[in-house]
């Protein structure tokens, strides 16, 4: 036993699969402990939030502030400042205004500007435009001064007792406060989801479940594979032929079909994570069934069993210590795919909606399903889909790759 | 004497094993076959023979590697050559090998016409289809197996069937030497003799020039070949007439293998065997001095402090032994002496 | 002499059929035998003449499609497993590869103890087995200090089959099935294993059945040879009769077909 593991762990395709296996689980172990918001509370007015670092306004403001004297810090604010409809307005303004298009570089935001001030006139009249565009310029040619100017910007809160605007500070544009001095900053590494949720966070939580769930179907699959190969594979006759009707009629069935016809009859109301884990080991125990059966018919007819019945054995020691130890490997190896496609199975039921009905945990398919509806894809919110995705791939990858590594190691012909 | 048509001088190959360990399985094996002559080896399972067998190639692929020595046939040395001459040049012309299980290496999809086809293409000899099958109707005919083998597929063939089929291919372009590495020995009675009448037919119809035939059973040796080679732990211990050898074997390991034969004879059950305990020893770090010293009965202080040379005795026997042929052969007498009182 | 010996294994009309319909072969057809107590028998076939089924069959690892085998003039009884286990403490067996007779996982002393058990010595002290296992290892000439805590795989071909001679020591069986003990065993080291089995006979008085495809040994070792081809036993008798004085074409075909020393071997007959 101790042999083999060592075997196993001297595997390089075991073990780099292992250590990621491993990195994904302790993730999601030691994340929760720093991390102890809920997974699930509603942090965003508002749908998909980029990642980034988020500063608090309110706070900014009354933070100590420090002088800092940066020449390129006005034309930074504005090219931060200028979105590109913006950009595509001053170009087509300045077309009008006769200046050539050649000359007109819109992701130049200093030579923009040059030509913008120096062709601006509020009073000319542009052929074709209407009174809401030139609204729109005088609106544009307005901020654009305010950026540009080297003023402050006046500070004022209502008076409690008369109701009128005090003056209470200037923010200058040469201010600037720390960021570790500002009470609240709130790191989102991955944005926020539809609901306004912290996704990296989710997604951990999310993890979490859709393991559980791949490890509750594995199992649940593996027993029951192993359980029928092994008695109709060792007792073999009329017990082995109506086992293997049953197999066979499973194996004809679509195992996708009959798990999407089971998790739609279950009803919504009663399909959490768990109903679902169920399901899926429930449908998927098929191939271990038959494999199992395979390698117990083989190894029946082998001396060592027949030796073993001749020493008075009962047949549940013969087949728990003469035909268990020898398939053992090749249990350990399903048990390991049946995980991975437990995993896969409750992404693709959850991304037909078909999946655990939950506002308490996340999954990995929920995700994905909660993205798809709020077609963050074509909003190209990638965040809200694109980690759950990698995270899914990592997971089938880690796993099958432990899988291939031992394989390698039980089976020497495919050593290379 | 006829030519001699393969000389092999003190060849040694090794094996490197995964932990890079060097196992010397064939260790300095000097042999020499005669055109017309047959020359059998023989040994207990990990002796080296099949190693040899697969040395004497001159083509080696991991984890055989070859080490020193030079194989010379008909006066060309094909040691040192590059592996893809050798492939092209000495394997099929010159030596014929068939491994052990050669007999389940055939294609099950093809007809075994495809395969005499593929032989004459993989040396270039641009025959038509027409042609290579009249030489194979003729070769085969000749050799005493049916014609109608040839539009057949390898399931449709018995065991026996298909072992001289597969010699039958090997052979055709008349090599120099046939290596046969046990041909015979997964095969019931009867067809192991068909296999080994076949063989005597193309040595004597001159098909191959010479044969080398390794197996453990010694009864066959006895039958089939001119001379035996009992090898030992990578070592040649004892080489001399098929007769000398199994009647009156010198080295004491020799002698062990020779007490052990049952053959059904009147006699038989009058004797009692001989056994020789022990195993051999793991070749990965070998004794030194004698490597049977652990095994043999004689064994003195001197076996374990030198190497023991083969030492020649005339009429081209040789063994590996500090004593004289008149002490072995005094104690092997005695010893038969002793299995009849049973 | 020849009127006292006792049967202790009979068949009669055994007959093993595999398959159904088109698919049907027969590999025990309708055989008839008497071993008696204390001979020495071997049944003697090429591949495919189905000894090995036969030898299944009266292990009781097999059911026969028909016919029935008689053990000490009773007829067996194997409906439950209490009744196979009191047959099976008569009738035991050494399987030809002993390198897949063995339970990778077990190490030596499970094998040794599993037979202390079976003959009800499960009660005894810790002393008292090892006691046992190392004189059961000692006959075979194993040393028990070397083997204990080790794993069968361990060691050489030729000392698991003599390490399943010891069990057979521990088991005291009155028949012994050994289905070609020392095909897959060199040589050299066969002989230590017949003598170890013909030592073992002598000790616990069993009576030795060997399966084999090997005239020489069935011949060296026998006083009975049974010939089978296709399921039927085509020849029996003593083992001079039969070898040396074969009546059947198929028994003298077999046995001129084997390569000879000291006759010469004709190879015009093929």
């Amino acid at each position: 036993m101790k042999h083999m593991l060592r075997q196993v762990f001297r595997s390089g395709k075991f073990v780099t699969g292992f250590v990621i296996f491993m990195a994904i689980m302790l993730t999601v172990i030691i994340y929760p402990l720093l991390i102890t918001d809920h997974p699930l509370s509603i942090i965003g007015q508002g749908t998909f939030f980029p990642p980034g670092i988020y500063v608090n306004v309110f706070d900014s403001v009354s933070s100590p502030a420090y002088t800092i004297m940066l020449d390129d810090a006005a034309a930074k604010r504005i090219a931060g400042r200028l979105n590109d409809e913006d950009r595509e307005a001053i170009r087509e303004w300045l077309v009008g205004a006769g200046v050539a298009d050649g000359e007109i570089d819109i992701a130049n935001t200093e030579s923009l500007l040059g030509l913008w001030v120096n062709n601006y006139d509020s009073t000319a009249n542009v052929a074709g435009m209407t009174n809401a565009d030139r609204n729109y310029y005088i609106r544009l040619n307005k901020s654009l001064q305010v950026l540009l100017s080297t003023e402050g910007v006046t500070l004022a809160a209502s008076n409690p007792e008369t109701g009128a605007l005090e003056e209470t500070g200037t923010v200058e544009p040469t201010q600037y406060v720390n960021v570790r001095e500002v009470a609240n900053v709130r790191l989102l590494p991955l944005g926020t989801d539809n609901f306004g949720r912290d996704v990296l966070t989710e997604l951990v939580s999310a993890t979490a479940v859709s393991l559980r769930i791949g490890f509750v179907a594995g199992i649940i699959a593996t027993f029951i594979g192993l359980v029928l190969g092994l008695v109709s594979g060792y007792m073999g006759g009329i017990v082995d032929d109506v086992i293997s009707f049953i197999t066979n009629l499973f194996i004809v069935i679509p195992g996708f079909v009959l798990l999407i016809l089971i998790s739609f009859s279950i009803g919504q109301e009663r399909r959490g994570p768990f109903v679902i884990a169920v399901v899926i080991g429930l449908t998927s125990w098929v191939w271990t069934a038959r494999a199992v059966r395979a390698q117990v018919i083989s190894l029946r007819n082998r001396d060592h069993v027949n030796l073993s019945k001749l020493s008075g054995h009962s047949i549940v020691h013969i087949i728990s210590r003469d035909i268990l130890p020898y398939i053992a490997s090749y249990v350990v190896m399903a048990l390991i795919l049946q995980i991975s496609a437990g995993i896969l199975a409750e992404a693709q039921l959850s991304v037909l909606g078909l999946g655990p009905r939950t506002t308490e945990e996340a999954t990995l398919g929920l995700m994905m399903n909660w993205a798809l509806i709020y077609q963050a894809h074509i909003l190209g919110k990638w965040w809200a889909y694109f980690p759950v995705i990698l995270v899914i791939a990592l997971i089938a990858f880690s796993l099958n790759l432990m899988n291939t590594g031992m394989d390698q190691v039980f089976n020497p012909a495919l050593r290379d | 004497m006829g030519e001699v048509i393969l000389d092999v001088n003190e060849l040694t190959t090794k094996y490197v094993t995964r932990f890079g360990d060097n196992i010397y399985a064939v260790d300095h094996v000097s042999l020499q076959v005669e055109e017309g002559k047959s020359l059998g080896i023989a040994g207990e399972s990990g002796c080296g023979k099949s190693t040899l067998a697969l040395s004497l190639m001159g083509y080696y692929f991991p984890p055989l590697h070859y080490t020193s020595g030079d194989i010379i046939i008909n006066g060309r040395t094909i040691t040192g050559m590059a592996p893809d001459d050798v492939r092209r040049t000495v394997l099929g012309n010159d030596i014929a090998y068939i491994p052990q299980a050669a007999m389940n290496a055939l294609n099950p999809t093809q007809k075994v016409i495809r395969f005499i086809e593929d032989v004459f293409d993989a040396h270039k000899m641009h025959m038509s289809k027409k042609e290579v099958r009249e030489t194979a109707e003729g070769f085969f005919q000749a050799v005493g197996l049916p014609e109608e083998v040839l539009n057949k597929y390898p399931v449709e063939l018995s065991g026996g069937m298909k072992q001289r089929t597969v010699i039958a291919i090997s052979v055709i372009l008349s090599p120099q030497v046939l290596i046969a590495d046990e041909p015979s020995s997964a095969l019931d009675v009867t067809s192991q003799k068909m296999v080994i009448k076949m063989l005597r037919r193309l040595m004597d119809g001159g098909y191959i020039k010479s044969m080398i035939f390794i197996t453990h059973e010694l009864p066959l040796l006895y039958n089939v070949t001119d001379d035996i080679m009992v090898m030992y732990a990578g070592q040649i211990v004892e080489k001399g007439s098929s007769k000398e050898v199994v009647l009156t074997p010198l080295h004491p390991y020799s002698q062990g293998l020779m007490g052990s034969i049952m053959v059904p004879e009147a006699g038989l059950r009058d004797v009692k065997l001989l056994a020789i305990p022990g195993v051999p020893p793991n070749l990965k770090n070998p004794p030194s001095g004698c490597r049977f010293a652990d095994r043999c009965k004689y064994v003195m202080p001197i076996c374990r402090a030198q190497t023991i040379p083969l030492r020649e005795v005339a009429g081209g026997r040789a063994y590996r032994c500090v004593l004289s042929p008149e002490e072995l052969s005094e104690a092997h007498a005695r010893e038969v002496y002793a299995s009849h009182a049973k | 002499m020849l009127n006292e010996r006792k049967p202790c294994l009979q068949g009669v009309g055994l007959t093993k059929v595999f398959g159904l319909g088109r698919k049907k072969t027969v590999a025990v057809d309708n055989v008839d035998f008497t071993f008696h107590e204390g001979e020495i028998i071997s049944i003697v076939g090429e591949s495919g003449s189905g000894k090995t089924t036969l030898a299944k069959m009266l292990l009781g690892l097999i059911n026969q499609t028909s016919g029935d085998v008689f053990f000490q003039g009773q007829k067996r009884d194997l409906s439950s497993h209490r009744k196979k286990k009191e047959y099976w403490r008569s009738i035991q067996a050494i399987f030809q590869d002993p390198f897949s007779s063995y339970n990778i996982f077990n190490k030596i002393d499970t094998v040794l103890l599993d037979c202390i058990r079976m003959r009800g010595g499960g009660s005894l002290s810790r002393d008292e087995k090892t006691e046992m296992m190392i004189e059961a290892c000692r006959f075979v000439n194993l040393k028990f200090e070397e083997l204990t805590n080790k794993y069968p795989f361990e060691l050489s071909g030729g000392q698991q089959q003599r390490l399943m001679i010891a069990r057979i020591f521990l088991l005291k069986p009155k028949i012994l099935l050994a289905d070609e003990p020392t095909s897959m065993i060199d040589a050299c080291s066969r002989s230590t294993i017949l003598d170890a089995l013909l030592d073992l006979r002598n000790e616990i008085g069993m009576t030795p059945i060997f399966i084999t495809h090997d005239i020489g040994l069935a011949f060296y070792v026998s006083d009975s040879v049974y010939i089978m081809e296709r399921g039927r036993i085509v020849e029996s008798g003593t083992a001079d009769e039969v070898i040396l004085n074969p009546q059947e074409p198929y028994t003298k075909r077999l046995i001129s077909d084997v390569p000879k020393i000291r006759e010469e071997w004709d190879l015009s007959t093929v």
